[in-house]
């Protein structure tokens, strides 16, 4: 079985994910069944290595249909594709370079050579928490977060990269800055980097 | 001209309430909504309200606001005085508030949250959905303020009576019942026997986006860090000093701490009225 499922409350099941379909391919699969009428749930929230279905009518019932389930790897053939401009003026480029053992010139084009996905969200609306750093980079977080980290500030942690939507308290390592409108609500979608979308970062211009 | 509610004292905490906005759990929007939704529901009927008209909640002090326009009111949760200028009307019954009457919600007597439904809804505009404050990511309304102005909407229904509304039980010790998992198995068997063992007490750190419990610490049997998962309405969360904190309504979408059991949902409005000092005994079911 390629995932177990454990009870979260009494209209909840949190899904762990093995096997050959990654979190994003069940994900993208119980979205489909719920855009199909297959399945009636409220929340699907990804997580690193799980999903949560949250508002379920009956989930003993939910678990064991999805013991049956074979998921099929959704063509992301549509998948959106965004190109965020970045200043790479973090005041953590430095400690970044030092971890990985290269110049801040190469921590850069690393970066700008990425390709980046969104795993999943969450912290605050519309931060989304990045793959795609280079194999075998990782990043320690500071040791005591900052109380104020400026939106659009462009930060790494672990495994991942993302771009704070807005002013928050974050201990991620910051790298840089953009101007991309990370979350609006009036707008649809409302979040800039929705589940599955793939990101590009590029070095801004500097205007003349 | 549509009506407007003044407000001229807004307390300690008074925010804008509906239903919430569940549903964008994915991109990282926490639910939000009335703390105490079966008591912010019943304001609403009493008043003649569709259902999910936004209303008002207080937090321990109450508040006092005019209208503009004639309407019905109504305050249900915590058990409060309600005064029209000045003169004592009924808890949890709809009451007539002419124009330029002065409503006051007095302190919670028993309980915390205050609710107050007028006729026609707080109009504010709604953000995906919902009119309902988050204090965790700012979306919806801000707080309200002392002077706020917020636009009425228009009445509809007819102010409903209901025979018995049940106030809080005012009680120093409630029993709040919960659900083991999913995360129970990171937790000691001593860890597991504590949690509905002993007494936990309401800390004054607790807000909309959690209750902050001190008592028993919850002892881990496992040490790794846990990747980021997503987390449900009353989900207890344990931090690394053990106290507990069951998440409320403003709570975050997802955390990397374990989740060792999640409070039912017909207990969450006893942990919107629970006053820090409170105690809460927790009682399992299967």
């Amino acid at each position: 079985m390629s995932v177990t499922c454990r009870r979260a409350g009494a209209r909840a099941l949190l899904l762990e994910v093995a096997g050959d379909v990654s979190v994003r391919g069940w994900e993208a699969w119980l979205r489909a069944e719920r855009d199909g009428g297959r399945l009636t749930v409220i929340d699907i929230v990804a997580g690193a290595q799980t999903i949560l279905l949250d508002g379920l009518a009956d989930p003993a019932a939910t678990a064991t249909l999805l013991a049956g389930a074979e998921p099929t790897e959704i063509d992301d053939v549509a998948v959106r594709e965004i190109t965020v401009r970045v200043t790479w003026d973090g005041p953590d480029l430095a400690e970044v370079a030092t971890q990985w053992s290269i110049s801040r010139d190469q921590v850069v084009a690393d970066l700008t050579g990425c390709r980046f996905e969104v795993a999943f969200s969450g912290f605050a609306p519309g931060f989304a928490y990045l793959t795609g750093l280079p194999a075998g980079r990782t990043v320690s977080r500071r040791p005591s977060p900052r109380t104020t980290v400026p939106a659009g500030s462009v930060g790494l942690a672990g495994p991942y990269a993302a771009i704070y939507p807005r002013s928050s308290p974050g201990g991620w390592q910051l790298v840089g800055s953009s101007s991309a409108d990370l979350f609006d609500p009036d707008r649809d979608p409302p979040a800039l980097l929705g589940p599955g979308t793939v990101v590009r970062m590029v070095t801004a211009q500097q205007a003349r | 001209m549509t009506g407007r509610c003044t407000v001229l004292d807004a307390g300690p905490l008074l925010t804008v309430q509906d239903g919430g906005r569940a549903g964008w759990a994915h991109l990282g929007v926490p639910r939000s909504g009335a703390l105490d939704g079966p008591a912010a529901r019943l304001a609403d009927r009493l008043v003649g309200n569709a259902e999910g008209a936004a209303v008002l909640e207080t937090t321990l002090r109450g508040c006092a606001l005019r209208c503009s326009d004639s309407r019905v009111i109504a305050v249900t949760g915590a058990l409060a005085e309600v005064r029209v200028d000045e003169r004592a009307v009924d808890w949890a019954m709809p009451v007539y508030l002419s124009a330029g009457a002065i409503l006051r919600v007095g302190p919670a007597q028993r309980g915390v949250r205050s609710y107050i439904a007028v006729s026609g809804g707080i109009d504010v505009d709604p953000v995906l959905g919902s009119r309902s404050t988050d204090l965790l990511s700012g979306l919806g309304p801000p707080r309200v303020s002392t002077g706020d102005e917020l636009p009425l909407g228009l009445p509809r229904g007819a102010p409903a009576a209901v025979d018995i509304a049940l106030p809080p039980s005012g009680a120093r010790q409630i029993v709040v019942h919960l659900r083991l998992g999913p995360r129970d198995d990171w937790f000691s068997r001593a860890a597991l026997q504590a949690l509905t063992a002993e007494p936990y007490e309401v800390s004054q750190d607790s807000d909309r986006v959690g209750l902050r419990l001190r008592g028993a610490a919850l002892q881990r049997d496992s040490d790794g860090e846990l990747p980021s998962e997503g987390i449900v309405l009353g989900a207890v969360q344990v931090p690394m000093d053990g106290q507990p904190l069951i998440f409320l309504a403003d709570h975050p979408t997802t955390g990397g701490y374990p989740v060792i059991a999640v409070v039912e949902d017909a207990d969450l409005p006893l942990l919107a009225q629970a006053a820090p000092g409170a105690t809460v005994r927790f009682s399992q079911v299967h």
